[in-house]
């Protein structure tokens, strides 16, 4: 579904990624795995095109998305869930849920405000509410509401579990499970190894730009010294 | 008490134009963050395009259609500036984008006079309602309260369009992360492009209303842009409600002022700013502005140094060849180059709060014609002796700057600009209206150098001395810690005051000293024309000392000296050719798009590739 083939970023003169390749499978949850600074956050901006790759391809279902402005990355059906959050402070949840709504997709589960609603409940108690006046936990859920509105077929969470509440952390889990029961594709880059186990199937785990481990869980553990090297514990 | 209300209905109508103007500016800075310094030019062109429909097509419909149709008009028009011209440098730091602005009046002012040509237009009466209703037996303008009547559902269509229709929610989470817009599908391009297109239009529109009740000229872009920036700042930046307020406060003060302060109707439109915005910074509705909100990073600055040993023998040099120029040179080529030399001390002194403490200056203009002023009031006054006077220039100005700094420093960014335009403005009003000591456009003239520097050849010398020495001493602060301590305000103010700067009280300092130094500037100038008038206050004389830092590099020390030897010389010889505000406007427009870093960045930029190529052969 998602090919990426041999990327360099950059910030400035920083060189951040460095021949990065991976892929996403359809229907697959995939745990982009490394310290601070690896480089989770730059690989799902680069597959965004918020950061121009300077060399190697980005291909999602055929189409070569490198050289493409974000917005048509997400219109082709990739949905990006920003570590920051960044949901509009001014505006209303149903407001901020209005800014995330694309058409409908064939391949891929269509939502509806009632939908997210039912998934996130807290949400749809604060509809009115500005999103400035959200707790963080609520803001994470209405950043991944407002990105799901864009019905994606492949969605792109930066680390969900940071800095909220580890009754959220389960909530979240078991959110993620649904979307993948729904029948969506998920990349969630993570620090939380014991959140990335429950949650995907795979791991990816980078450090210093490179990939280092591509495998299933059971073949991390097999090798934990790749774990004490490249991942905090 | 029937004549007050009667006044109030009039200042009502008034607002209705300096609303939709105001109110397009607002929401097209609120959305791309981009200061139009063009929209009293929309305004104008919603004028003319009026008339010329008005004149075509008759009869009520014929009036009320031309006025939609120039809207449309004017809205099509912006959108095509703002694909060509603005779409290149939305990445670019702020002064490159006001620059093209002004690129962008220059071209469209030599355009109208083409179209339209040099003479005014009487803008024509409204069908049906030509007279005039008794209210409380007064008269009252029946266009008035026509005009009355249209505001506030204009307003209220704008409150709903942005806030109940999907365009306003997108609008307005684009006024907060425009890149998180894009990452969710929005062609942010487009929604830039439309936003700008309606407030294009808006400006378009107030043109067009206010025709019954004025006209069309070659001036209004200029005339109405202090007034609509007074109205943004009151009401608050980005705030429709809070526009709508002060351009109603605004008109109705002005029709005021009219009747029972003649003199002082410009001023008073300053002093409730200054008022207004002491008690409340960012304006009535307005929000502070916290810096780095909208995630603008730029590339970090190169570190300055001071010029290798092979760059100061080539500026000695070039001195050396200034002192020597009588010898050889006529009195046109001195007076050129004391023109140059006066010119780059003043482009120079706004280079130093702009480029090296990252305050820009909208009005700059204040200080080296306030400065002017000083000196020439003294002379033409008192008879004061000329040292005596051309003392005071540096020295008013100085005092004007700290007065002017007390209120502007507190801000940053565009409110900062802003509010120093709006205090030019009123340094020009007060030289404009107040005619018993400064005979307004009359100038004051006959303001001559002592007979010691009465000859072009001293004086020139005098210029020399006192400008270069003014450029250097400026370039000696940069390089103290005076100047790190301003630079580091500049990057981070935060951690600039952690480490122990008062960041505001470098400012404050680095505000004032710019301001003597175009105070000396304008000393010297005053001495060299022998007069001085308004003009050398107007904000096209703050924007061409803004241009020239442009041009020159704003990243470079040398860029304002270089940039001032460019503007004098271009000007000299395109001021004879008859559309020269179109090539100077284009000329502009395309160094902002094509070579962003000025003439000295971009020497050094093609400089450092050779030497790096080079160095890899």
């Amino acid at each position: 579904m998602l090919e990426v083939d041999g990327i360099h970023s950059y910030y400035g003169k920083a060189h951040i990624l460095n021949d990065l390749s991976f892929e996403v499978r359809r229907g697959e949850v995939v745990a982009l795995l490394g310290r601070n600074g690896a480089g989770k956050s730059t690989t799902m901006k680069s597959v965004m095109q918020l950061v121009r790759p300077r060399t190697g391809a980005i291909h999602f279902q055929g189409e070569n998305l490198v050289g493409q402005p974000a917005f048509r990355v997400a219109k082709a059906g990739i949905g990006y869930v920003p570590e920051d959050r960044r949901i509009f402070t001014d505006l209303t949840v149903m407001e901020n849920l209005e800014t995330g709504r694309q058409p409908s997709r064939q391949d891929t589960p269509t939502w509806t405000e009632e939908q997210l609603f039912a998934i996130f409940p807290n949400l749809a108690e604060r509809r009115t509410n500005r999103g400035k006046h959200l707790s963080g936990g609520e803001q994470q859920m209405l950043t991944i509401a407002r990105t799901l509105m864009g019905n994606p077929s492949l969605l792109l969470l930066d680390e969900p579990s940071e800095g909220i509440a580890p009754v959220i952390v389960e909530q979240m889990a078991e959110t993620i499970m649904k979307l993948k029961a729904e029948g969506l594709t998920v990349m969630i880059s993570e620090q939380n190894l014991h959140f990335a186990r429950a949650v995907a199937d795979r791991a990816i785990i980078i450090e210093g730009g490179e990939k280092k481990f591509d495998g299933s869980f059971s073949e991390l553990e097999a090798h934990p010294e790749i774990r004490d090297a490249y991942l905090s514990v | 008490m029937a004549f007050f209300f009667a006044q109030f209905l009039t200042g009502l109508a008034n607002a209705a134009a300096l609303f939709l103007v105001a109110s397009g500016l607002s929401l097209i800075f609120g959305v791309t963050r981009i200061v139009n310094f063009a929209h009293g030019s929309f305004y104008m062109l919603g004028a003319f395009i009026g008339v010329t429909l008005m004149e075509i097509l008759p009869g009520h419909v014929g009036f009320w259609g031309s006025i939609l149709l120039t809207g449309l008009a004017v809205g099509l028009i912006g959108a095509l500036v703002e694909m060509v011209v603005l779409r290149p440098i939305y990445r670019a730091p702020e002064l490159f984008q006001l620059v093209a602005t002004f690129g962008v009046i220059l071209v469209i002012q030599d355009l109208a006079l083409m179209v339209w040509g040099a003479e005014d237009r009487l803008g024509p009466r409204a069908p049906g309602l030509r007279g005039i209703w008794r209210i409380f037996g007064e008269p009252v303008l029946k266009y008035d309260i026509v005009l009355i009547a249209i505001t506030p559902v204009i307003l209220f269509a704008l409150w709903y369009l942005i806030s109940r229709t999907r365009l306003g929610v997108l609008v307005r989470a684009a006024t907060q992360d425009r890149e998180m817009v894009g990452a969710l599908g929005v062609n942010q391009a487009w929604l830039f492009t439309g936003v700008f297109a309606l407030g294009s239009a808006l400006a378009g529109l107030g043109g067009a209303l206010q025709l019954p009740k004025g006209g069309a000229d070659l001036l209004m872009d200029f005339n109405i842009i202090g007034a609509v920036f007074v109205v943004v700042v009151i009401g608050g930046m980005g705030s429709l409600p809070g526009a709508f307020i002060a351009s109603v406060i605004i008109s109705v003060l002005n029709v005021f002022g009219v009747t029972y302060l003649p003199q002082s109707t410009l001023v008073l439109m300053f002093v409730v700013m200054a008022v207004v915005l002491i008690i409340r910074p960012y304006g009535l509705l307005g929000r502070e502005e916290v810096a780095g909100e909208h995630g603008q990073v730029g590339a970090p600055e190169t570190p300055i140094r001071p010029y290798p040993p092979a760059g100061q023998i080539a500026v000695a040099a070039f001195l050396g060849l200034l002192a020597l120029l009588p010898l050889f040179a006529d009195q046109f080529v001195l007076i050129l180059m004391i023109d140059m030399v006066v010119f780059a001390l003043f482009a120079a002194s706004l280079h130093f709060i702009l480029g090296s403490g990252g305050m820009v200056s909208f009005g700059h203009a204040a200080f080296f014609g306030g400065g002017a002023y000083a000196a020439a009031l003294l002379v033409f006054h008192f008879d004061t002796p000329m040292e005596l006077a051309f003392l005071f220039a540096p020295l008013a100005a100085g005092i004007l700057a700290l007065a002017i700094g007390w209120f502007c420093i507190r801000l940053t960014g565009v409110y900062f600009a802003m509010l120093t335009l709006a205090f030019s403005q009123l340094v020009w009003s007060l030289a404009y209206q107040w005619r018993d000591v400064t005979r307004g456009d009359d100038g004051l003239v006959n303001i001559w150098p002592a007979e010691w520097l009465s000859g072009t050849v001293p004086y020139y010398y005098f210029t020399l001395i006192l400008g270069v020495g003014g450029i250097i001493f400026l370039r000696h602060v940069i390089h103290a810690p005076f100047g790190y301590a301003l630079r580091a305000g500049r990057d981070s103010p935060r951690q600039a005051e952690a480490t122990g700067i008062d960041v505001k009280r470098v400012q404050f300092g680095a505000f004032a000293l710019a301001g003597a130094m175009a105070g000396l500037a304008g000393g010297i100038f005053v001495f060299s024309k022998g007069s001085v008038f308004p003009t050398e206050l107007e904000i096209a004389a703050s924007f061409d000392a803004l241009i020239v830092v442009f041009l020159g590099g704003v990243k470079t020390l040398a860029g304002g000296v270089v940039g001032a030897g460019f503007m004098t010389l271009v000007e000299d010889w395109l001021t004879r050719l008859e559309y020269w505000r179109l090539l100077l406007g284009l000329v502009i427009i395309a160094v902002v798009i094509i070579a962003p870093e000025g003439i000295v960045g971009s020497f050094r930029t093609l400089w450092a590739r050779i030497r790096h190529k080079e160095d890899a052969a």
